[in-house]
């Protein structure tokens, strides 16, 4: 048992372990360790357009491998950031980068969570106010709808022990009317 | 009125989700926008695949509508769209080919097995022109027009229904436009 979860374990590590060995191995070279980070950082900003919700860091695909070596070779040549992006956007549509331009056809996508998020809040504060203000004005119908529930209560408790002897307890009491079946469970 | 408010907001919400989802629908979200879409080809300046001594630029394209073919040997569904491709050449639709990350021995006797559709074929083995298109698989094809400008991509495999109902038409709308 114990030797059996033991092998179970080193086999989920090294299920784990090759997903590492699989991920793809570019040998670059940087001209100097802020250019690395910069690299690191655009392929993770641009999107893979064959394997897409892949960024190109960590996509095996063909074209992911052309888009890091032109990464690779814009970086070196001293572009900027911005340039890369548009460069991969000319080429590849606004698709391809996980930050797009805001535009109108972008609006949505910037601004489309921030409107729902202020119709939400907007809803939870009216609900809360409604509430607020239904428990104060609805405190007085709730009394009257009280002694309603009890006059047909007890209507119904004379009704029953004509019929149905076993409810006949429950009659007898006004005031504990509401546990008025809590005998037949 | 407050409760009708209540009410509808999420009516209203739904309904206008649904618009934008129902958009959606029949989409396919491997296909992409194209980002060259009236833009000209770009600059390129590439070997033939049959005569290694002769080249091609994006001049080539220029004059006449032709059907811009992004095909290579390890692509199993170039293999497919080959026959029709054949089918419009003889037809005399002009098909101009870009063998896209191939080897040349490997194209060269593809063409001579299968029959060649091509005007004449751009060998581009580290796919630069591709990439410079904005080619993210084979095969693609393009429509160009006669001043070199891409006016419409298709993904995928062409057959007789992609040819009738959007490349064609295509075809025939800028061949009007001389």
């Amino acid at each position: 048992m114990k030797k059996n979860t033991t092998i179970l374990f080193l086999l989920v590590i090294l299920s784990l372990a090759s997903s590492y060995l699989m991920a793809n191995i570019d040998l670059y070279e940087f001209s100097n360790e802020a250019n690395q980070e910069r690299y690191k950082k655009l392929t993770k900003e641009l999107r893979c357009p064959k394997c897409q919700n892949q960024d190109i860091a960590d996509s095996n695909a063909p074209i992911a491998t052309d888009m890091r070596r032109e990464v690779h070779r814009l970086l070196e040549a001293g572009e900027t950031d911005q340039t890369i992006v548009g460069f991969m956007v000319d080429r590849f549509g606004e698709f391809v980068s996980y930050k797009p331009k805001v535009k109108p056809e972008t609006y949505m996508l910037w601004y489309g969570p921030w409107v729902l998020l202020f119709m939400g809040v907007v809803m939870i504060i009216f609900m809360a106010s409604r509430r607020a203000s239904s428990n104060k004005s609805k405190a007085k119908p709730d009394q009257d709808n009280h002694k309603q529930v009890e006059q047909l209560l007890s209507r119904f408790a004379d009704e029953g022990s004509d019929t149905e002897p076993d409810s006949s307890d429950s009659g007898s009491s006004g005031s504990g009317s509401s546990d008025n079946h809590s005998p037949k469970l | 009125m407050n409760k009708r408010l209540v009410y509808l907001t999420p009516l209203a919400i739904a309904l206008g989700l649904g618009l934008i989802l129902f958009t959606a629908i029949g989409k396919d979200p491997t296909k992409l926008e194209t980002a060259r879409l009236d833009d000209p080809i770009p600059a390129f300046n590439l070997a033939s695949l049959l005569d290694e001594s002769k080249s091609f630029s994006e001049k080539d394209l220029i004059g006449e509508v032709s059907l811009f073919n992004v095909w290579a040997t390890w692509c199993p569904s170039c293999r497919v769209e080959h026959d029709f491709l054949k089918q419009l050449a003889d037809q005399g639709v002009r098909i101009v080919g870009l063998n896209y990350k191939d080897e040349r021995l490997a194209a060269l006797t593809w063409l001579k097995k299968l029959g060649n559709p091509y005007q004449f074929t751009i060998y581009d083995p580290h796919g630069k022109l591709g990439f410079d298109l904005g080619v993210y698989g084979a095969p693609e094809t393009y429509v160009v027009d006669q001043n070199g400008v891409v006016r419409y991509r298709h993904v995928g495999v062409v057959n007789e229904s992609v040819w009738k109902k959007t490349l064609e038409p295509l075809v025939i709308k800028y061949k009007a436009k001389r």
